[in-house]
């Protein structure tokens, strides 16, 4: 009952015209973004981090605007799925495989608000699990010291790249990649400047914004250069009927079933680490896909089909927040830049937020309802206006795009030194993704750089030094032990289950 | 090939932050493992990552035919070139021009690219300096 008392309080801190006026601004640009091919929760959020900062918002409502564009970007990537037969971003991409031939069969009003329903449902009782789960996992974590939040933080790296990858050598480069630009700047004990090389715009370290936005947004811009005439948008454009845009009471019950297991699938790949949305919606997809594909229908068209990935996805964003906001360690990118989100106001998530800043956390999570309940509201008499966007060329948007970043990072600091290192790491971004080498465990690891680094010096202080202080204990043996197998297993599966991953999509796209 | 030339940069990256690192001056004051060991953990790492890009290198990628790579670098100039004079000529004339050689180079006939260029700074500037009030560069004409 404790639970919902503070629950109520949320409600209270959320239920201001301002938040209420930002939640509905950050779902309608988060669904925006979402829909548009080249723009998804990360970078979304990524842009409009600098510029909540700039705009002086104070904590709670800066977090209420860009969960709500997290969470209206999760509901947004379905459309251009929907209708383009395009994954506006990453966890969308199942959606593609029933919600396209359902757009052609003249049925993607109805598709598109199937899946604005399932979005709901999955975000809805993720958020309630949010709501019961976190706390219980702050508990455990308030019995962790330095040498545990060491291995709680080596066992994020290790699980980053996920199941799914492939190349776990590469997720590790990037891990300390970012771990070094970390480095960079004077160090906190000690008070000696480090890898500065006399450069006194480098004595403060770099600005994990200005890392986040370059390697994001303004990577997409070149992506997009180099893409030019290859783009598919064009061909497909305009030419799709939406249809009814209400879905039948009888569909939806047909697929209430459905909703149900994949809820509890998404939420369940969203709190491990490891996983996200990505994984979360294909679970959600295939195991449906076994269960009650007794026709054959799954991607043919298949309501279910449909339903099952979204509901999937979202209930693994609403998942994700669990060790984002218990422990302060994000298990995916997203999550990652929300991290950054909590870090540049200057709070620091984890056990001890929910102690120290009940009003954040509480009023976070009911702003986490009241987008939901909006972007489903919005959603579906809408879903005709957001189509519209995504008739917005590439070659308008994205220069917006990179203005707009521009503008954000300028407006933190007035330099133009921070804007030609996030130029840098622009390019860095484009060549990086060209050799596959993963993103987000640079952005995490100039996120949780100094932070790790404390715990390990704290720990061996605490311990003079001897290094078997770090495996001292049952919490902290599990926690490596957990990372070891998190690392190592992707290099035995990773392949395969991406082999599955890929042949789902080309045996649809095939068609 | 690419991942060989990946685990090459990589190897000298992770010898020179750890030369840096060995350079850093200790204070004389410090605590029991000082502010090296890290960035040591952090360059081996750096090192073991390389040294299985090298041996083991994944498919080469799909590059970009020259031209393209050229296209990105004048992106890139641009960028950089924008960064620069932004405090010189001021926020609404060098977005213009950033913005609008962007959109020309992603497909816009020259005539509307000056077009998208100045409406997307123009745009912008309403948005953000007269709307929410931030604070964007100022050139010699106060805009």
């Amino acid at each position: 009952m404790e639970i919902l008392s503070s629950l109520g309080d949320g409600f209270a801190v959320a239920l201001t015209w301002q938040n209420l006026a930002l939640a509905l601004l950050g779902c309608l640009l988060g669904t925006i973004m979402g829909a548009l091919p080249g723009l998804g929760p990360s970078n979304g959020v990524a842009i409009l981090i600098p510029l909540a900062f700039t705009l002086g918002l104070g904590a709670t409502p800066s977090l209420i605007l860009l969960t709500s564009v997290y969470y209206g970007a999760m509901y947004g990537g379905r459309i251009s799925s929907i209708l383009l037969n395009i994954p506006g971003d990453e966890p969308a991409m199942m959606t593609c495989l029933d919600g396209y031939p359902m757009a052609q069969q003249g049925r993607a009003g109805e598709a598109l608000a199937l899946s604005g329903v399932a979005s709901f449902v999955g975000a809805f009782f993720a958020t309630w699990g949010l709501v019961l789960l976190a706390p219980q996992l702050v508990k455990v974590a308030l019995l962790f010291g330095p040498a545990e939040y060491f291995a709680l933080f080596t066992l994020a790296f290790a699980t980053l790249g996920g199941v799914a990858s492939s190349n776990q050598a590469k997720s590790a480069f990037a891990a300390a990649l970012g771990l070094g630009l970390a480095m960079i700047g004077v160090d906190q004990q000690t008070g000696v400047p480090r890898f500065t090389f006399g450069e006194v715009h480098l004595y403060d370290g770099i600005d994990f914004l200005v890392a986040i936005v370059g390697l994001f947004a303004l990577s997409e811009v070149f992506v997009f250069l180099e893409h030019r005439e290859t783009d598919p948008s064009k061909a497909t454009e305009g030419k799709m009927t939406i249809g009814r845009i209400y879905p039948t009471w009888s569909m939806l019950k047909s697929c209430i079933p459905t909703m149900g297991r994949t809820t509890v699938l998404g939420f369940i790949a969203g709190v491990l680490p490891g996983a996200g949305a990505s994984l979360g919606s294909f679970i959600s997809y295939s195991v449906e896909k076994r269960l009650v594909d007794k026709e054959g229908t799954f991607g043919k068209g298949d309501p279910r089909g449909v339903a099952a990935p979204e509901t999937g996805n979202n209930a693994a964003a609403g998942g994700a927040l669990v060790p984002m906001l218990a422990l302060g360690v994000p298990g995916s990118g997203t999550t990652a830049v929300l991290l950054a989100v909590l870090l540049a106001l200057n709070i620091t998530p984890g056990p001890l937020l929910f102690q120290n800043n009940p009003d954040v956390v509480w009023g976070l999570i009911a702003a986490l309802f009241i987008g939901n309940v909006m972007l489903l509201a919005l959603n579906i008499p809408m879903v005709g206006l957001f189509t519209r966007v995504l008739l917005v060329p590439p070659r308008i948007l994205m220069p917006v795009v990179a203005m707009i970043s521009f503008v954000g990072i300028y407006g933190i600091s007035g330099s133009s030194f921070d804007l030609m290192v996030m130029v840098g790491f622009g390019v860095l971004g484009w060549v990086l993704r060209k050799l596959d080498v993963p993103l987000v465990p640079i952005i995490l690891g100039v996120l949780l750089g100094n932070e790790m680094e404390s715990n390990l010096r704290r720990a061996l202080s605490i311990s003079n030094g001897d290094w078997f202080a770090l495996v001292d204990s049952w919490l902290s043996l599990t926690l490596w032990a957990i990372a070891i197998v998190g690392f190592v297993l992707p290099i035995f599966l990773g392949h395969a289950v991406r082999r599955k991953m890929k042949s789902e999509q080309e045996e649809m796209i095939g068609d | 090939m690419s991942d060989r030339i990946l685990g090459v940069i990589g190897l000298s990256l992770a010898l020179f932050f750890a030369v840096s690192a060995a350079l850093i001056q200790e204070s004389f004051m410090t605590d029991a493992i000082g502010p090296k060991a890290f960035p040591y953990i952090i360059s081996a790492v750096v090192a073991l990552a390389s040294l299985v890009f090298l041996f083991s290198p994944d498919p080469e990628p799909a590059w970009p035919a020259f031209n393209r790579l050229a296209e990105i670098g004048f992106a890139v100039a641009v960028s950089f070139l924008y960064a620069w004079v932004l405090p010189e000529l001021g926020f609404l004339i060098s977005t213009s021009l950033a913005a609008g050689y962007l959109s020309w180079r992603l497909g816009t006939a020259p005539l509307p690219a000056v077009a998208v260029g100045v409406g997307t700074s123009v745009g912008i500037y309403v948005v953000f300096r007269l709307i929410l009030g931030l604070s964007l560069a100022e050139g010699p004409f106060g805009f």
